[in-house]
């Protein structure tokens, strides 16, 4: 878990009631209204079964017990048994029924929420951590559980239940009814004041788990930094401290419920006790009967559970707002690249690629690419070299329209980019990338990333021509062994083999390759050398390059400083030139034919 | 159990409130087994007619009973349940004592989301033990024993009969909560997969974007969130059963006492009042079977749990001062020597560093260059002892550093990670970290030195202002030099940077270097860096290369010699012009 979790516990309580996020919410519950109606109809009927028992053991007690009636006696007990069984079954179905009903909700907004959210534009996930998106689309997510699953549901079953209760007994004996009701007020502010006690109570637990929670959170990952400066001892007081007031915390809220379990029970004795009082008289004067008081003490305890319920629910609320408040900021977000709303048809591409005056900032004004102007024939292999923050990673960011560009036009085959369906766009261009990400599941998978066109032979093939296929046969499932971690267990070189073969088995018309400068052995070396030559036959290619035999087989070189075309060439005449491209030949290349000689 | 006995320890320092607590629940059951008798006689007096005086006096009996048997209940989770908390309090503390002792090599194989699960998740457990197992199981045998030797004395029969389904009941609770613990982690896996799915999308989204996987993600997105729903659901399958079976069985006995009952009143065996005795007994028996179940369970989690914190505390700390300590070592002079210093982080990990000699001399500075995965920081580490060498000895002042209290070593030698952490606190707490007292002064002064004090000023509150989310951020330059101010402030005889300007510009750089040499006078310091310009006027400078030392002189020896040295230096001159050309 991470600490930003731990932090923001804190501030799960905070509005209780906002009928806006409340109304969106119960949105998603529209597509089931039919069910959610034959759920609280089912409430309805079930709610009675219980409160019906007792009234069946009056007329057992007043009707057979009295008059020796032992097949009357044998009928109420098939009801009573009648009724238990019922109950007990449409209970089971019932609560499965709106359980499913509230999982099948949050599937609904879950899903929402990530095909939302992988939509949006990369600048999106520039600026947002990813820790705090997952957690939208689980952690909160399932915070709401509770409000879809039985909350709004089970309203109805509590308040059906004190419905049904008040019924029986009010026909049953009027004014015995209203004697024994008379603790009722206090049962409810009771409860309520205990939940408002407990609440503010287990605010404070919260407050101080969280508390607690970062702190250890904090230094276990900091545990060097205590090491180093030798201040366990102090670390240890000042744990201590917050630890302390946690238990302190917790203590005071047990005192709580030390007073209203036991209250509870007095004040059901307290009904019992005017009952017996009351209701003896009545039966002393022949007002009512022995059964009716045994029914009413039957009462008193189902009256309990529903009260408590409902106070309870006032937390599921609170907590689902906060929740649903930070998952419709999510779901509101807009940041996308624009799609043309009548988009011009990309279906066979050439690969000539034009860039024409191209200006391009991350932030406002602040510009990373400045005029940019250059063309590549189809089949072409442009090399890009360049300084640190020479802005040659953007060229990719704009060619495939991760981001959009300020000024000017890139044209591919004499199409603007901008008039084309992104994911059209996309289709035709591969880019193979520095950092080599590798997604949870097979080798296979990871080649054709569960392209369904792209068939096993396919895949065997694209790993071959890369030479990649040696190594996976060499791993005991081939090439449906299990990558863990992100890939933890393979070498960098083989990674970059993978993602080679990913890109061959897409077969794109242009290829954008980052190359990787991490360095690997000069075996590996040899492969990803040819590996990279058989990926650019017959394709557009812009290389981000860092490799010397690359560049010097490119048909061209494009030399950027500072966000601007400085030079362009082919190896030889930009090294006669002795200017920028001589010094990063010095810097980065020059060792690479040392070794390679 | 065998792992909850290492429970008793604590148990035996709230003894004497464990004792009470268990009067308490005698005393308190005491009370609530008399309202049912008194019902019994209410209800058959009514029989006879007798006057309201003698009703009222049952009324008021009942509620009498209640409210001392109330009192008592208050009190038993004054005690039982507080001292839970006392124990929880006691355990995390030792918990916390164990872990800040751990050698750092612990912390580098266990991710800091695992320990934090066992101080949360594991802890948390063994407190459900503590109090509402330890109460339950106490309250439902007193209460088992009061009440079925009354209801037995008020009739034997019908009892035996009546208490036909609630064992059932405590059985079924059990095995229930079994299996709904078993699918609750199923749960938590398969949760668990949804989000490293979620977390994958969203890191690789560059690949999936290019790739236009758009589609096939959302597809495999929906099929595992309805995996998830399937799994979820068939927890609920389980957990629906509960509501209705309990509703189930205390029904069935309440309803066997009616009919037979009933057949029995009719018979002449039994009276009315007994019956309704009966109903209400059930009722008091019903939850403590409810908690049977439950506490089984409660019992077996915390055993699960403590079996895992045991383990972690059976952790060895490796690095701790022993019998072979010398007490009357109480400063570090700063001469350093590394005698044929060989290590590794593993037994089955290749040599890191391999039979290192070099002498630091008191008052000089080294430095130290080489390529990533030299062992440069490895190096350093054995030095204020982070980690142990394997083979050879570090020595300082002539002393192997073993031989030095930890405390002694450590607070005169100050240090400065690659990575620095800085706490969550503010400015000048973190600058007064390895300080016993704050002092404003010292503060103001080291920030000064480590060139940090122009930064803090534009702080909205200065030193005040809080580090990190809830304060502000600060880049990587600010950090370094915020823990240089740290390592600064304790005034140590010995400093070590490791790469501790790779984020601060070469002109700050340049300025702090300025300041440290009037700070390092007669300190010795050794320093790590990938710049030539910081290492440049070091007394010493060694190149390390897979573990030994390659190249060793001052900046002109090491030029001369034309080898590693020489060349970082002549592409660090070209890169310098690159990055100053317009």
């Amino acid at each position: 878990m991470s600490s930003d979790e731990y932090k923001s516990e804190d501030e799960v309580l905070g509005k209780a009631y906002d009928s806006k996020l409340m109304a969106r919410l119960l949105s998603y519950i529209k597509p089931y209204k039919k069910y959610v109606i034959f759920a609280i109809f089912l409430n309805i009927i079930v709610a009675a079964l219980g409160p019906v028992r007792p009234y069946l053991t009056m007329i057992a007690i007043d009707d057979y017990i009295a008059n020796s009636d032992y097949n009357g006696l044998i009928y109420i007990g098939l009801a009573l048994f009648a009724s238990l069984l019922l109950q007990s079954v449409i209970q089971y179905f019932l609560t499965y029924y709106t359980q499913y009903l509230g999982q099948r909700t949050l599937y609904d907004l879950r899903t929402q929420i990530f095909n939302h959210t992988q939509k949006l534009a990369l600048k999106f996930f520039d600026r947002t951590p990813i820790g705090r998106i997952v957690t939208r689309a689980t952690n909160d997510v399932e915070a709401l559980g509770e409000l879809f699953s039985s909350g709004i549901v089970m309203v109805f079953s509590d308040i059906f239940i004190i419905i049904w209760i008040l019924a029986f007994m009010f026909f049953m004996d009027f004014q015995l009814s209203l004697v024994t009701l008379s603790v009722l007020p206090v049962l409810i502010y009771g409860t309520f004041l205990f939940r408002r006690k407990v609440r503010d109570r287990y605010r404070d637990v919260r407050l101080h788990l969280a508390r607690l929670n970062s702190y250890m959170q904090e230094h276990i990952t900091g545990m060097s930094a205590v090491q180093i400066f030798h201040r366990e001892k102090e670390g240890f007081k000042k744990f201590s401290g917050i630890n302390d007031d946690y238990r302190v915390a917790n203590i005071k809220s047990i005192f709580y419920y030390a007073i209203f379990f036991p209250s509870v029970e007095l004040v059901s004795a307290v009904a019992i006790g005017l009952i017996i009082w009351y209701g003896g008289g009545e039966v002393v004067r022949g007002a009512s009967t022995i059964g009716v008081l045994f029914a009413f003490i039957q009462f008193t305890e189902m009256f309990f559970r529903p009260i408590r319920d409902l106070s309870e629910k006032y937390n599921i609320l609170q907590t689902a707002m906060a929740s649903s408040e930070r998952i419709f900021k999510l779901l509101d977000n807009e940041t996308f690249v624009k799609n043309p709303e009548s988009a011009v048809k990309l279906e066979k591409v050439n690969g000539q690629i034009d860039f024409k005056n191209v200006w391009f900032a991350y932030n406002k004004d602040d510009f990373v690419l400045k005029d940019i102007s250059f063309s590549i024939k189809p089949g072409e292999t442009v090399a890009i070299v360049g300084h640190t923050g020479a802005g040659k990673t953007s060229i990719i960011n704009i060619l495939t329209r991760f981001y959009d560009i300020n000024k000017g036009k890139i044209y591919i085959d004499g199409i603007d980019i901008e008039t084309v369906d992104k994911k059209e766009l996309r289709e035709h261009i591969s880019i193979v990338l520095q950092d080599v990400f590798l997604f949870s599941g097979t080798i296979e998978s990871n080649i054709n990333l569960d392209e369904e066109k792209i068939s096993r032979e396919k895949v065997i093939e694209a790993a071959k021509i890369v030479g990649a296929d040696e190594f996976i046969m060499a791993l005991p499932n081939n090439y449906d062994q299990e990558v863990k971690e992100r890939g933890a267990t393979l070498s960098v070189g083989q990674k970059q083999l993978i993602s080679f073969a990913r890109a061959l088995a897409f077969d794109p018309k242009i290829l954008i390759l980052d190359e990787a400068t991490s360095s690997v052995d000069s075996e590996a070396e040899q492969l990803i050398q040819r590996a990279i030559e058989k990926l650019l036959v017959g394709r557009t290619a812009i290389v981000i390059a860092h490799r010397l035999s690359t560049i010097q087989n490119a048909d061209k070189i494009i030399v950027l400083h500072k966000g601007e075309i400085r030079e362009t060439g082919n190896h030889q005449e930009l090294l006669a030139k002795h200017g920028i491209y001589y010094k990063l030949y010095e810097l980065q290349y020059k060792d690479q034919e040392v070794k390679a000689s | 159990m065998r792992n909850l006995y290492t429970l008793k320890k604590y148990f035996v320092r709230y003894k004497k409130k464990l004792f009470l607590g268990f009067v308490f629940i005698l005393l308190s059951n005491a009370g609530s087994v008399y309202v049912p008798l008194l019902l019994k006689d209410a209800i058959n007096s009514l029989q006879d007619n007798i006057d309201s005086g003698l009703l009222l006096q049952y009324g008021l009996m009942i509620v009498g009973a209640s409210l001392f048997a109330g009192v008592f209940r208050f009190l038993i989770r004054q005690t039982i349940i507080v001292v839970s908390r006392e124990i929880e309090y006691d355990l995390r503390g030792d918990f916390w004592a164990h872990i800040q002792k751990l050698p750092l090599r612990y912390f580098q194989n266990n991710s800091t989301g695992n320990i934090m699960a066992h101080a949360t998740n594991d802890i948390n457990a063994v407190r459900m033990f503590l109090g509402p197992a330890v109460m339950y199981s106490a309250d439902t045998f007193i209460r088992l024993v009061i009440v079925l030797t009354i209801m037995m004395l008020l009739n034997i029969e019908l009892t035996i009969y009546v208490l036909l389904p609630l064992p059932l009941l405590s059985f079924v609770v059990f095995k229930l909560g079994k299996k709904i613990h078993h699918r609750f982690s199923i749960i938590q896996e398969k949760f668990s997969e949804l989000t490293t799915i979620v977390q994958e999308n969203y890191s690789g989204i560059r690949v999936i974007k290019s790739y236009v996987r758009e589609d096939s993600e959302e597809e495999k997105y929906a099929q595992n969130s309805e995996d998830y729903l399937n799994k979820k659901m068939s927890l609920v399958r389980v957990q629906s059963l509960i509501m209705p079976i309990l509703i189930l069985i205390t029904g069935l006995s309440i309803i066997i006492v009616i009919w037979l009952g009933g057949i029995k009143i009719i018979d002449g065996e039994m009276n009315l009042g007994e019956m309704t005795a009966f109903i209400v007994y059930l009722g008091i028996l019903i939850w403590p079977m409810i908690a049977v179940g439950w506490v089984m369970n409660i019992v077996q989690q915390a055993e699960a749990s403590m079996e895992r914190i045991n383990n972690i505390f059976a952790e060895p700390y490796e690095i701790e001062d022993t019998e072979k300590t010398d007490n009357s070592i109480t400063e570090l002079k700063g001469e350093i020597e590394f005698k044929n210093v060989s290590f590794k982080y593993n037994d089955h990990l290749p040599e890191i560093l391999k039979n290192i000699n070099l002498k630091i001399p008191k008052g000089s500075s080294l430095a130290i260059m080489g390529y990533t995965g030299t062992g440069k920081t490895s190096f350093i580490n054995l030095i204020p002892r982070l980690y142990d060498c394997t083979d050879g000895e570090v020595l300082i002042d002539g002393n192997n550093v073993k031989t030095i209290p930890l405390g002694v070593l450590r607070t005169n030698i100050g240090m400065v990670q690659q990575e620095p952490f800085l706490f969550s606190d503010s400015v000048k707490n973190n600058i007064s970290f390895g300080l016993n007292d704050l002092d404003e002064n010292r503060v103001r002064e080291v920030a000064a030195i480590a060139n940090f004090d122009k930064d803090v000023e534009q702080f909205p509150q200065k030193y005040d202002t809080v580090v990190g989310e809830r304060g502000i951020t600060f880049s990587g330059g600010q950090k370094q030099r915020c823990s240089l101010a740290r390592a600064l402030a304790i005034n140590p005889q010995i400093l070590i940077l490791d790469d501790s300007f790779s984020a601060v510009d070469t002109h700050t750089e340049e300025l702090i270097l300025k300041n440290l040499k009037w700070f390092l006078v007669g300190k010795t310091s050794i320093i790590i860096s990938h710049r030539i310009s910081t290492v440049k006027d070091a007394d010493n400078i060694i190149v390390l290369s897979e573990g030994r030392i390659a190249e060793e002189g001052n900046h002109d020896d090491l030029i001369a010699l034309d080898g590693i040295y020489a060349d970082l230096h002549f592409k660090q001159l070209l890169e310098k012009e690159l990055t100053e050309m317009t």
